[in-house]
C-alpha cells in the first residue's frame, strides 16, 4: 500500500506540471496582454496614454520579459502562495480568489455527497424493483436528466422560483455576508442557499450513478451465490446488504475521477446563471479581459481539484480491492 | 421356398429400420433458411438487426434524421428570413393555432395582434383581434415580407413549408425577441449550425483519436506511455474552464466562419483523448489475436493490418461512442455561446438564441425565449437513446 501511495504521488508531480505548462500556454495565447487592452480602452475614452507610465507597468510585472522566463517565475510563485497581480482588480489574485476557492470546494463537496447519498437510495430500490412502475419513473427521469444541460436546468429553476413563489433563488449567501470575514451566521446562509446549485450541479451526475449502480447491482443479483443464499432462506434484506451491494458500490469511488471534472464544469456555468460567488463569473470575466494571472489561477486552481479529487479517488479504490494495491501501478 | 419366405417377412415389419430416402451425412447440422441467412450475414448486417429490435433507439434515430432534414432545408422550414425584422412586432408572445372561428371550422389559422405601448410599465403589450382571422398557408411562395431568402447562400427563393397570411397577417410560433425576428424561424435556421458543429467536432475528434490512439496501441513502448500520459493530463481538465479559456483566446478579429472552426476545433480538442484511449485498448487486445498474427505472418504491411483487419474489427465501437460525443459537443458549443464566448452573431445557433435569455429579468417577462432549450434537449435526448442502442449493437456475437 505504502509503495502504490509513493508511486501515485510521485506520478502527479508531472501532471501537475503538465497541467501548468498548459494553463500557462492557454492564458498567453490571445494577442497582446491586458495593458494593451488597457491602452486601448484609455485612447478610445480620450485620455492620454503616458507610454512610459504603460513601458513601467509592464516591467514591473515581468511582461515584457520571454514567456518561458515569466513561466518560470509564475511557476515558483505558485510553490509560495503568490498567484500573480490582478490587473483588472488591482490586487492580489490570492486575496481575490481565497474565498471563491473555499466555497467552490464547499459546492463540489456537497454535490459529490448530493450525488452518493441519491444515486444510493434511488438506486438500490429501483434495481431491486426492475421494471416496475418506479423503475420506469426513474430511468425516463434520470434520461430526461442526462440530457438537460445544467445551466438550462438553472434558467427553468429560477424562471419557476419566480412565477410560481415570486422567489430570487440566485447567490451563494445573503447579501449581507458578501465580503465579510467567515462566522457561523455567514456560514449557515451558504447552507441555506448551497441546496439549489448543489441539485442543478448534481442531477446529471446523480442520473448516470444511479443507471451504473442499477446495472452493476441487477448483474449481482443474478448471480448463484444470491440465489444460493435466498434458497437457503436468509432474509431478502441480509441477501442484498451482506455481498451484492457491496460489490456495486464499486463505481461510488472509482467514478469520482470522471464525475469530479463534470462536477466542476458544471459549477463553472451554473454560476454565472445562478450568480454564485464561486469562480464562474470571475473566471468569465477575467478570459474576457485578459486579466491572465486571475483567468490562470482560476483554471489551475480546478484543476488541481481534479487532480487530486482523482488521486483520492484512487486511493480509495485501493483500499477496497487488493488487486488494484499489489499490482501497484494502472489503475483503470 | 424362398420366395415364400420372402412374401411372410414383408408383411412383418423389417429387423432392420431402412429409410429408402437418399441418405444426407449433413442432415443433423444443416440449417433452416433463417439459421442459414443469420449465420451467413455480415458483421454490419447482424448489428443492423440487432439495432431494429431496439425500438427507441430506432425511433430517436428517424426523428434525428428529420432533425438534419429540417437543418438541410432551414429556409423551406422556416416561415421567415433569418435576420428578418418585425419592428411592429417586438416581444410578442407565442401566437396560438386556431381551427374553429365562431363555431365554423375554417382551418389552421391566427389571430392577428393588436400591439399598443404600454407606457406606465414601459412595454408593448400584444392582444389577439378575435374579429381578424389570418389563415396560414401551405406550401406557398412569398407574399409577405420576411419571405425571400438566399438558400444556402447560393440562389434565392420564396417557397416555404407554411407562410402567413399575407401582408398583415403574421405566424410567430414562439412569439418574437426585442428586435421583433420570429424566435422559431431563428430557432430552425440556428439547428443548421448547432447540429453540424457536432458532426464536424467529431469527425475531427475521430481522426486525432483514431490517429493517435492507433499509434500508442499498435507501438507500444515508451510512444504509448508518452500518450498515455499526455491524455491523463488533458482529461485531469475541467471541461467547461477549459473549453471558455481556448475560446476568450479566439482573436475577435476573426470572421464568423473562422470562429465557427474555431471553436469545433477547440470543443474537439478536449475529446479525443476518450476515444484515443477507447481505440488504443482495443487495439492492444486485438493485436495479439490470432487472425492479427497469421496476417502479420503472411506478410502484411502494419498499414494493411490496421486498416483490412484491425479497425473494422472495433469501427461499430467507435460509432457507437461517436454518437454519445456528439450530443456533448453540442451542449459545450451551446455553453460556450450562451456565455457569449463562443459564436457570435451573425452566426445563429441554439446557444447564440439563449444568451437573449440569459438574464432573468428578461425570462420573467418573456418566458418564450426559453425556447431553444427545447430543440437542444431533444436532440441530446436522442443521441443518448441512439447511442445506446448503437452501444448494445456494436457488439451483435454476444
Amino acid at each position: 500500500m505504502f509503495r502504490y501511495i509513493a508511486h501515485r504521488l510521485l506520478v502527479m508531480i508531472p501532471t501537475l506540471l503538465a497541467v501548468s505548462a498548459i494553463v500557462f500556454i492557454i492564458i498567453q495565447l490571445p494577442p497582446g496582454d491586458y495593458l494593451e487592452t488597457l491602452i486601448a480602452e484609455m485612447q478610445s475614452r480620450g485620455e492620454a496614454v503616458d507610454l512610459g507610465q504603460i513601458e513601467a507597468l509592464r516591467r514591473a510585472y515581468g511582461l515584457d520579459k520571454p514567456p518561458i522566463e515569466q513561466y518560470f517565475s509564475w511557476l515558483f510563485g505558485l510553490f509560495q502562495g503568490d498567484f500573480g497581480w490582478s490587473f483588472e482588480h488591482n490586487r492580489p489574485v490570492s486575496e481575490l480568489i481565497g474565498e471563491r476557492v473555499l466555497l467552490t470546494f464547499i459546492v463540489t463537496f456537497s454535490t459529490i455527497l448530493f450525488i452518493w447519498v441519491v444515486s444510493f437510495a434511488i438506486g438500490t430500490y429501483v434495481a431491486t424493483r426492475q421494471y416496475s412502475l418506479a423503475d420506469n419513473v426513474a430511468t425516463f427521469v434520470g434520461y430526461l436528466g442526462l440530457a438537460t444541460p445544467n445551466f438550462l436546468l438553472a434558467l427553468i429553476l429560477m424562471y419557476l422560483a419566480n412565477q410560481w413563489f415570486d422567489l430570487s433563488i440566485g447567490g451563494i449567501m445573503d447579501d449581507k455576508f458578501r465580503n465579510q470575514p467567515w462566522s457561523f451566521a455567514k456560514f449557515g446562509s451558504v447552507l441555506q442557499h448551497l441546496w439549489i446549485p448543489v441539485i442543478v450541479i448534481g442531477t446529471s451526475g446523480t442520473a448516470g450513478m444511479i443507471r451504473r449502480l442499477r446495472a452493476n447491482l441487477l448483474d449481482e443479483l443474478q448471480k448463484q451465490y444470491v440465489v444460493t443464499a435466498r434458497a437457503k432462506g436468509l432474509h431478502p434484506r441480509k441477501v442484498l446488504w451482506k455481498y451484492p451491494l457491496r460489490v456495486s458500490l464499486n463505481p461510488f469511488i472509482a467514478d469520482i475521477g470522471s464525475i469530479l471534472p463534470d462536477v466542476i464544469s458544471g459549477s463553472a456555468i451554473v454560476a454565472v446563471v445562478l450568480n454564485l460567488d464561486i469562480t464562474g463569473r470571475m473566471l468569465l470575466d477575467a478570459l474576457r479581459s485578459q486579466d491572465m494571472f486571475l483567468a490562470g489561477s482560476f483554471l489551475m486552481m480546478l484543476s488541481l481539484f481534479v487532480v487530486i479529487g482523482t488521486l483520492l479517488s484512487d486511493l480509495a479504490l485501493a483500499a477496497l480491492d487488493p488487486r488494484i494495491r499489489f499490482s501497484g501501478g494502472a489503475t483503470r | 421356398m424362398s420366395d415364400d419366405r420372402n412374401e411372410e417377412d414383408a408383411d412383418k415389419p423389417a429387423p432392420h429400420f431402412v429409410s429408402r430416402e437418399p441418405f444426407d451425412p449433413d442432415d443433423d447440422v444443416a440449417l433452416t433458411p433463417e439459421q442459414e441467412k443469420f449465420y451467413m450475414a455480415s458483421q454490419w448486417r447482424l448489428m443492423w438487426w440487432k439495432l431494429r429490435r431496439h425500438r427507441v433507439a430506432v425511433a430517436a434515430g428517424i426523428f434525428l434524421i428529420l432533425l438534419y432534414l429540417i437543418a438541410i432545408f432551414a429556409e423551406v422550414v422556416a416561415p421567415y428570413e433569418l435576420q428578418h425584422r418585425d419592428t411592429r412586432a417586438l416581444f410578442v408572445p407565442p401566437q396560438a393555432i386556431h381551427l374553429f372561428h365562431e363555431g365554423k371550422f375554417i382551418g389552421p389559422f391566427t389571430y392577428r395582434y393588436k400591439s399598443r405601448f404600454d407606457l406606465e410599465n414601459a412595454q408593448w403589450v400584444h392582444t389577439p383581434d378575435t374579429t381578424k382571422v389570418d389563415r396560414i398557408r401551405f406550401l406557398c411562395s412569398g407574399g409577405y415580407r420576411g419571405a425571400e431568402y438566399e438558400f444556402w447562400g447560393l440562389f434565392k427563393g420564396n417557397f416555404h413549408l407554411f407562410c402567413p397570411a399575407g401582408k398583415r397577417g403574421t405566424v410567430f410560433l414562439l412569439g418574437t425577441d426585442r428586435l421583433g425576428r420570429d424566435v422559431f424561424s431563428r430557432i430552425v435556421h440556428g439547428s443548421r449550425i448547432s447540429l453540424s458543429i457536432g458532426l464536424i467536432g467529431i469527425v475531427l475528434s475521430f481522426v486525432l483519436g483514431i490517429a493517435i490512439g492507433g499509434v500508442a496501441g499498435f507501438y507500444g513502448g515508451w510512444v504509448d506511455n508518452i500518450i498515455q500520459r499526455l491524455i491523463e493530463v488533458l482529461k485531469s481538465f475541467p471541461r467547461l474552464p477549459l473549453w471558455m479559456a481556448l475560446s476568450a483566446a479566439l482573436p475577435i478579429k476573426w470572421p464568423p466562419i473562422m470562429i465557427y472552426f474555431g471553436i469545433t476545433l477547440i470543443l474537439a480538442f478536449l475529446d479525443w483523448p476518450g476515444l484515443a484511449r477507447a481505440v488504443r485498448s482495443k487495439l492492444l487486445a486485438l493485436r495479439e489475436e490470432d487472425f492479427a498474427i497469421a496476417a502479420n505472418l503472411m506478410g502484411a504491411s502494419t498499414k494493411r493490418i490496421i486498416g483490412r483487419h484491425l479497425v473494422p474489427s472495433f469501427a461499430s465501437h467507435l460509432i457507437a461512442s461517436a454518437s454519445l460525443a456528439i450530443p456533448e459537443m453540442i451542449l459545450g458549443e451551446t455553453a460556450l455561446s450562451f456565455l457569449g464566448l463562443g459564436l457570435r452573431p451573425p452566426i445563429t445557433s441554439w446557444g447564440v438564441l439563449l444568451n437573449e435569455a440569459q438574464n432573468i429579468q428578461v425570462v420573467a417577462l418573456y418566458p418564450w425565449l426559453m425556447a431553444p432549450m427545447i430543440p437542444v434537449i431533444l436532440t441530446v435526448l436522442a443521441f443518448n437513446f441512439l447511442g445506446d442502442g448503437l452501444r448494445d449493437a456494436a457488439d451483435p456475437y454476444t
